[in-house]
């Protein structure tokens, strides 16, 4: 293309004229090329052939330690919770059989609850690159290149790929690759992905028909969600705008059963809305409590990672804590700062590193009810 | 498990939705009466007795003879507005428009930061998402990034790996185009059975905007990208999980993916990858790379968490379909449709929304009795590919039960399938890629609800 050979021509006059040949693009002025050293800072990956995997290694035992201290609290000490995040490994989900054929048997199984990553990955490098460039949750990219592999052995070894004495390095990884459950469980025979490199396959899966007339005898009504999942959602009246053709249905009350019931509903749940719009939105701060303040930190400390205003996550609510420890701000702000276990249960809160007046801040939020 | 569906806690996203003792439990009620009350109901409109009944009029004269709101002049006519720039100098919708929010499914997830928040469709008109209503989706956590410290590399199968300021990358001949993106997970509760009640939960997960960007061939060809043996491209974002995905170099060739920072004719949003996303048309909304940092051309897929654990369609022969990426034609009824209330008989305006991954949408027909008969809806224009396009159809309603469907078709002859269609072929339990046929059962009480027809 002669695009190129002006280009081509253009570097040899600039070199000549001694000017960086990064100057000649079609584009004078825009970019610039990057140094060794910035493109080793983020150039991160790791492909399923390991190239990007660096040098390393650790042993299962290690993994252990690395997974108390930093992972355990959302995953489970053995990997397997399904509380925060979908489980990783789990009772009877992998066979020794299904490490010999590359298949996960248990995929079948319709009851089988909860399909955990080792079931499903096919690829080593696709878990060590997850763990080194986005764990853990809260501080990512701040293990070592050994502690990733020590933790990848360790979840190896609770996947029953590999023994108890087992150190996960560079050297051996393609090897533990011919072990994975379900290496060969992935089929990439579809049309659905844009272009030819995995698949000759251009037809479509399904193919309906644009029948027009007297298509399907009388349908019949299979599934909806039952009465009781009627508010489960929310009050849907309070999820549609106030005007229009449609409204939303009051789902606070149970389901008129006549057209007059349903058009009552609808103006009196107008009624309730427009009321509740007319109320301040802002309540007054009391006693020195800044729920704004407090919330704001909450996120900013990530606390919402393990805690949730009313309800449990990782951690107890924080209503829980404001309802056990009501009042005790000087008590709570110690606790911010010095975590602990014991209190709520075994899995312990790490220490959190935040300003005396933050903790403060926090605490006599706490202490007066955790109000969202 | 009982007690988490009453509760409202449908369990754990992506996957995971419900487990088969909730899935039991809901199709066990669907078996008792409550099926047969619809059945019955059905049967009754058809036998079709009942005369016309005379239309109630929605706005009658009231006794008084006339109107209040027409009568007693409202102080907004009788007094002075408001000034300019009195709203903090960014306008925001009306204080009558609060309920119309994203939102997100309650017990989809234990925390917010991984997690999905869905646009209100039953709200929205046109097929433009406002920015603040456009579906959130993040992986850990969003951030408001200082976009003079935002930079973008280009490395791997390239002559010179290459840097780029923000303020390079906008310098550089920009393109504007409207586009769809609907995560692959969209409609991921209803594999199995009816499990949420609106179409903001069940469709939700799919929005529409203008994005402002630069091709990113430009780029690559600005790196002296090898495109003939780099048949790969990585995006990789600057979040903490640094979120990557395997970038389909057809895409990349044709001009079509680009790196965008303009969006509805403004910045990027927070929530939407400011300052930079990558913009993939037709592909599921986690190739569309927020945060956006690297991109590195390679020969081999790059199998990353969210190309190896998830987004991987389990098919009933127990492998998963992989890197599973073009978001197949679809559409949905958004007016009327679950959790909304029909305020009496008559004349009503079907409207939904229609979309499809390989192109331009060509048709959408719309049944009102559950997919026997359909008619052809009219679709406003212009048509643009790999776009949400809307649809509208006339409608009088007669007091009856009706299930309500649209079907769309796509450039290519493509027909939406039915659920029993797609089931046949995927089961009940791929999680991704649900592009079936949705009906909405309006009741006689004038209720709509979320069903599912065999």
């Amino acid at each position: 293309m002669s695009r190129f050979r002006n280009a081509a021509l253009m570097v040899a006059l600039l070199a000549v004229a001694g000017i960086a040949a990064a100057q000649s693009s079609k584009y004078p002025g825009v970019g610039r090329d990057a140094t060794t050293k910035e493109v080793a800072a983020w150039d991160i990956d790791v492909r399923p052939d390991f190239k990007g995997l660096p040098p390393g290694s650790g042993s299962v035992a290690k993994g252990q330690d690395v997974w108390e201290g930093k992972c355990a609290h959302c995953h489970g000490i053995f990997a397997d919770s399904g509380e925060v995040f979908s489980p990783i490994v789990g009772v009877g989900g992998i066979s020794k059989e299904d490490i010999k054929t590359g298949h996960v048997a248990k995929l079948l199984d319709k009851n089988y609850p909860g399909r955990t990553t080792f079931m499903k990955v096919a690829t080593l490098s696709t878990i060590w690159d997850y763990i080194n460039r986005a764990m853990p949750w809260t501080a990512p990219k701040t293990l070592t290149h050994d502690e990733v592999y020590a933790v990848t052995a360790y979840l190896l070894n609770l996947a029953g790929i590999v023994p108890d004495n087992f150190t996960l390095s560079d050297k051996n990884i393609a090897d533990v690759q011919k072990l994975m459950p379900n290496r060969n469980g992935m089929d990439r025979e579809h049309n659905m992905w844009p272009g030819r490199e995995f698949s000759k396959v251009t037809k479509s899966d399904t193919a309906n028909v644009a029948c027009m007339k007297d298509c399907v005898p009388e349908p019949k009504v299979a599934s909806f969600l039952p009465d009781y999942a009627r508010n489960a959602h929310g009050n849907l009246a309070e999820q549609n705008r106030l005007v229009g053709a449609q409204h939303g249905a009051d789902t606070t009350k149970p389901e008129p059963k006549t057209p007059e019931a349903a058009a009552e509903a609808v103006k009196s749940s107008v009624a309730a809305t427009a009321k509740a719009e007319a109320k301040p939105a802002a309540k007054a701060a009391a006693g020195g409590v800044d729920n704004k303040a407090a919330l704001a930190l909450l996120s900013k400390y990530s606390c919402t990672a393990c805690h949730a205003i009313d309800h449990k996550v990782v951690g107890p609510s924080f209503q829980e804590v404001g309802k056990k420890h009501a009042g005790k701000v000087d008590y709570l702000a110690g606790k911010i700062k010095s975590g602990g276990s014991g209190v709520w249960g075994p899995i312990p809160m790490p220490a959190q590193s935040l300003s005396e007046a933050e903790a403060k801040t926090i605490a006599t939020w706490l202490a007066a009810g955790a109000a969202k | 498990m009982q007690e988490d569906l009453i509760s409202g806690r449908i369990r754990k996203a992506p996957e995971n939705f419900l487990n088969q003792d909730g899935i039991k439990t809901v199709f066990a009620e669907a078996k008792q009466g409550r099926r047969n009350f619809i059945r019955n109901a059905f049967a009754a409109a058809a036998a079709g007795a009942a005369g016309t009944a005379a239309l109630a009029q929605g706005n009658p004269v009231p006794t008084e003879g006339g109107d209040p709101n027409i009568l007693n002049l409202p102080e907004h006519s009788t007094g002075l507005g408001q000034g300019v720039a009195s709203d903090g100098g960014y306008g925001h919708p009306s204080k009558y428009e609060a309920n119309v929010q994203r939102r997100q499914s309650p017990g989809l997830t234990q925390t917010t930061q991984a997690s999905v928040s869905f646009a209100p469709l039953q709200s929205l008109f046109g097929i433009i998402t406002p920015s603040g209503l456009h579906f959130e989706r993040h992986h850990q956590g969003w951030w408001d990034i200082d976009p003079s410290k935002h930079r973008l590399m280009i490395n791997g199968m390239v002559k010179n790996a290459k840097v780029f300021t923000m303020d390079e990358i906008m310098r550089l001949p920009s393109v504007s185009r409207i586009h769809f993106i609907e995560c692959g997970a969209n409609t991921a509760v209803e594999w199995g059975n009816v499990a949420v009640p609106t179409v903001q939960y069940t469709h939700g997960m799919v929005s529409c905007s203008e994005f402002t960007g630069v091709p990113l061939i430009t780029l690559l060809e600005l790196a002296g990208a090898d495109l003939k043996n780099g048949k790969y491209v990585l995006a990789e974002g600057a979040d903490g999980s640094s979120m990557t995905r395997t970038i389909p170099m057809e895409l990349i060739k044709s001009g079509e993916v680009f790196v965008a920072y303009g969006q509805n004719g403004e910045m990027l949003r927070p929530e939407q990858g400011y300052p930079l996303r990558l913009v993939v048309p037709g592909v599921q909304g986690v190739s569309w790379v927020k945060y956006l940092r690297r991109i590195e051309v390679g020969d081999m897929p790059y199998a990353a968490k969210d190309e190896a654990v998830h987004y991987i369609d389990l098919l009933p022969s127990g492998q998963h379909r992989q890197y599973s990426s073009i978001q197949e034609c679809k559409s949905v009824v958004t007016t009327p449709s679950g959790g909304q209330v029909l305020l009496d008989k008559g004349f009503y305006n079907i409207t939904g929304l229609a979309w499809s991954g390989r192109g331009k949408v060509k048709r959408v027909d719309v049944s009102v009795d559950g997919g026997r008969n359909w008619r052809t809806a009219r679709i406003e224009g212009p048509v643009q590919s790999k776009a949400m396009t809307r649809f509208n159809i006339d409608w009088v309603w007669d007091g009856k039960p009706a299930i309500i469907q649209s079907r769309a078709m796509d450039e290519t002859g493509f027909v939406q399938p039915t659920y029993k269609q797609l089931r046949a072929v995927r089961g009940t339990r791929s999680i991704y890629h649900n592009n079936a046929i949705q009906s909405w059962l309006v009741q006689e009480s004038g209720e709509v609800k979320n069903v599912q027809v065999s």
